[in-house]
C-alpha cells in the first residue's frame, strides 16, 4: 500500500516535470526541471530496492551530463526566436509519427513481458549479496559482451569529439 | 516505533544542529587563525576573544536588506542559495561518528544511516552541489557573476574526475562502498589508509581544497577580478546562505577523509593493546579531533598560499592530479592482484 503511494506519487512527479521540460519557453528553466526529472527517476530506483543505480543516476545523469548541458545553454544564444520554416506543420507531423512508433514500441515490449515465461537469470546463481556487487557480477559474467561493446563504443566517441574539436593534432 | 522513527530523528536534528553551529564557528576560527598567522588579534569585541562574533554575524545578516536585481530570474536566483546549501548537510547522512554504542540500554549506531552505497551517495550528492554556482552566476544576470560560475563549474568538473578516482583506490584497498564498513577496514587491515595509500590522500585532499572553492584554488571569488565572485549580487540572508555553504562543504571534505583515511572514529593504533587505556575518550571525540586536524590545515593554507592563476590550476588539475590518481589506482589494483 505504502509503496503503491509513494509510486504513483513519484511517477506523477515524474511525468509532470517531463512534461514541464518540454513546454516551459526558458531553456534554462527547462534544463533545470530535466534534472529535478532525474531526481525523481533517482528516487524511483530507490523504491525499486536498487540503491547503486539510484546513486549513478544521480552521479551520472543530475551530477555530470545535464550540468554540460547547463554549459551549452547558458554559452549559446538562445533568446532569438527560431526562423519560420516553410512548412508549420513539418513538427507536428513529425512528433505524432514519433508519438506513434513510441506508443507500438511500448505496446510490443508489454505484450511480449505478459506472454512470455519467467526467464530464470542466465548462467550461475550469484554467489554474491548487495545491490552493488550483484550489478557488478552480471556485468562481468552474463553481460560482458555488451559491456565491452559498450565502452569500445564511448571510446571511439570520445577520439572522435576529439578529432573534430581539434583542428591540427 | 521508536527505533524505526524516534532514534532516527533525533539523531538527523542532533546532527544539523551540531553541523550549522560548527559552520558558524569554523568562520570566527578561520578569522581567529588568519589573525594570528598575520600578527594580528581577530575579531575581540563581541564577547570574550570575540567568541560571540558568529551570533552578531548571523543577526547582522539577517536584518540586512534583501535586495533581488530588476532582470535577475526570480525563482532561480531565490533557488540558488538553497540548491548549494542542501547538498553539503545530506551528505552527513552517511558520515559515521562512531561505532554501535549502548545508550540508555538500547544499541544506537552513531551514523544517521548506514547505505551500502555509502562513498558513491557522497560522490553523488557533492556533484549537484555545482548547480548552485552554476545558477547563482546565470540567474543574477550579471557580468561578473557569470563568468565567476563558469570558471567554478569549470573547475569543480575538472577536479570531481581527480577526487573521484583516488575514492576508487580507497574502495578497492576496503572492498567496500558503505563508510562504516570502510572503517572497519581500517581497523582490520591495522593501518590507516593515509598510510598505504599517501599519494590517494594527497591527491584527495588537493582537490577537496579544489572542490570546496578554498585557497590558494579560491579562483569563483577572487575578489581582486571578479568583484567578490558569483555572489556578488546577493545581499543579507541568501549571502549567508552561499558562505555557510562554502564552510559546510569544508567540514564535509574533512569529515569524508578523515574517514576515508584517517581511520574515522579509531583510536590511534586501534590494534596496540598497550594503549588501551585510551578507550576512555568516546570514539566521535576523536573523530571529531581528526576532523579538526582537517579544517585547521584548510585555514593554514589559506593563510600561507597565494591563489593560483586558473590555467596553472586547470594543467594542475588535469595534467597532474588526473595522471598519478589513474597511475596509483593501476598500481593499487596490481599490488592488491599480487597480495591475494
Amino acid at each position: 500500500m505504502g509503496q503503491a503511494i509513494a509510486f504513483y506519487t513519484l511517477a506523477a512527479f515524474i511525468l509532470g516535470f517531463a512534461v514541464l521540460v518540454v513546454t516551459t519557453k526558458d531553456t534554462v528553466h527547462s534544463v533545470l526541471f530535466l534534472v529535478l526529472d532525474f531526481l525523481f527517476v533517482a528516487a524511483l530506483y530507490v523504491l525499486l530496492d536498487a540503491p547503486f543505480l539510484a546513486v549513478i543516476q544521480v552521479l551520472v545523469y543530475a551530477g555530470g551530463i545535464v550540468v554540460l548541458y547547463l554549459f551549452v545553454v547558458m554559452l549559446v544564444n538562445l533568446k532569438r526566436p527560431p526562423e519560420a520554416h516553410h512548412d508549420p506543420h513539418r513538427r507536428t507531423k513529425l512528433g505524432l509519427f514519433l508519438a506513434v512508433a513510441v506508443l507500438l514500441e511500448l505496446g510490443a515490449i508489454a505484450v511480449y513481458q505478459t506472454t512470455r515465461p519467467v526467464l530464470s537469470v542466465p548462467g550461475a546463481p550469484m554467489p554474491v549479496t548487495g545491490n552493488t556487487e550483484q550489478v557488478g557480477w552480471l556485468l562481468y559474467t552474463s553481460y560482458l559482451i555488451p559491456f565491452e561493446i559498450a565502452s569500445m563504443l564511448l571510446l571511439v566517441a570520445m577520439i572522435g569529439a576529439i578529432v573534430l574539436a581539434k583542428r591540427e593534432l | 516505533m521508536i527505533d524505526q522513527f524516534v532514534i532516527p530523528l533525533l539523531k538527523i536534528v542532533i546532527v544539523l544542529n551540531a553541523t550549522l553551529v560548527a559552520v558558524s564557528y569554523m568562520v570566527l576560527l578561520e578569522r581567529k587563525v588568519i589573525a594570528w598567522a598575520q600578527s594580528r588579534l581577530g575579531p575581540m569585541r563581541v564577547g570574550p576573544y570575540g567568541i560571540l562574533q558568529p551570533v552578531a554575524d548571523a543577526v547582522k545578516l539577517m536584518i540586512k536588506e534583501d535586495i533581488t536585481p530588476v532582470r535577475a530570474d526570480r525563482w532561480v536566483f531565490t533557488a540558488a542559495p538553497i540548491i548549494s546549501m542542501v547538498p553539503a548537510l545530506i551528505v552527513y547522512a552517511v558520515i559515521p561518528f562512531g561505532p554501535k554504542v549502548s545508550l540508555f540500554g538500547r544499541q544506537v549506531s552513531l551514523s544517521i544511516t548506514d547505505v551500502n552505497v555509502g562513498l558513491l551517495y557522497v560522490v553523488s550528492v557533492a556533484s549537484v552541489g555545482v548547480y548552485g554556482i552554476i545558477l547563482a552566476g546565470y540567474a543574477s544576470n550579471s557580468k561578473y557573476p557569470l563568468l565567476a560560475s563558469l570558471r567554478a563549474s569549470a573547475q569543480l568538473i575538472s577536479y570531481e574526475v581527480a577526487v573521484t578516482l583516488t575514492l576508487v583506490s580507497v574502495v578497492l584497498m576496503a572492498g567496500t562502498l558503505s563508510m562504516v564498513s570502510i572503517v572497519d577496514a581500517q581497523y582490520n587491515g591495522r593501518v590507516w589508509f593515509a598510510f598505504v595509500q599517501p599519494v590517494a590522500f594527497v591527491v584527495f585532499f588537493i582537490g577537496a581544497l579544489a572542490e570546496t572553492n578554498r585557497a590558494p584554488f579560491d579562483m569563483p571569488e577572487a575578489e581582486q577580478e571578479l568583484t567578490g565572485g558569483f555572489h556578488t549580487e546577493y545581499s543579507g540572508m541568501r549571502f549567508a546562505l552561499f558562505f555557510l555553504a562554502e564552510y559546510a562543504n569544508v567540514i564535509v571534505a574533512s569529515s569524508v577523509a578523515t574517514t576515508l583515511f584517517l581511520g574515522g572514529w579509531l583510536r590511534p593504533f586501534p590494534n596496540v593493546a598497550m594503549l588501551r587505556f585510551l578507550g576512555f575518550i568516546p570514539s566521535w571525540t576523536w573523530f571529531l579531533i581528526k576532523s579538526f586536524v582537517f579544517l585547521y590545515i584548510f585555514i593554514w593554507v589559506r593563510a600561507t598560499l597565494p591563489r593560483y592563476r586558473y590555467d596553472q590550476l586547470m594543467r594542475l588539475g588535469w595534467k597532474v592530479l588526473i595522471p598519478l590518481a589513474i597511475a596509483n589506482l593501476v598500481v593499487t589494483g596490481i599490488v592488491k592482484v599480487l597480495l591475494s
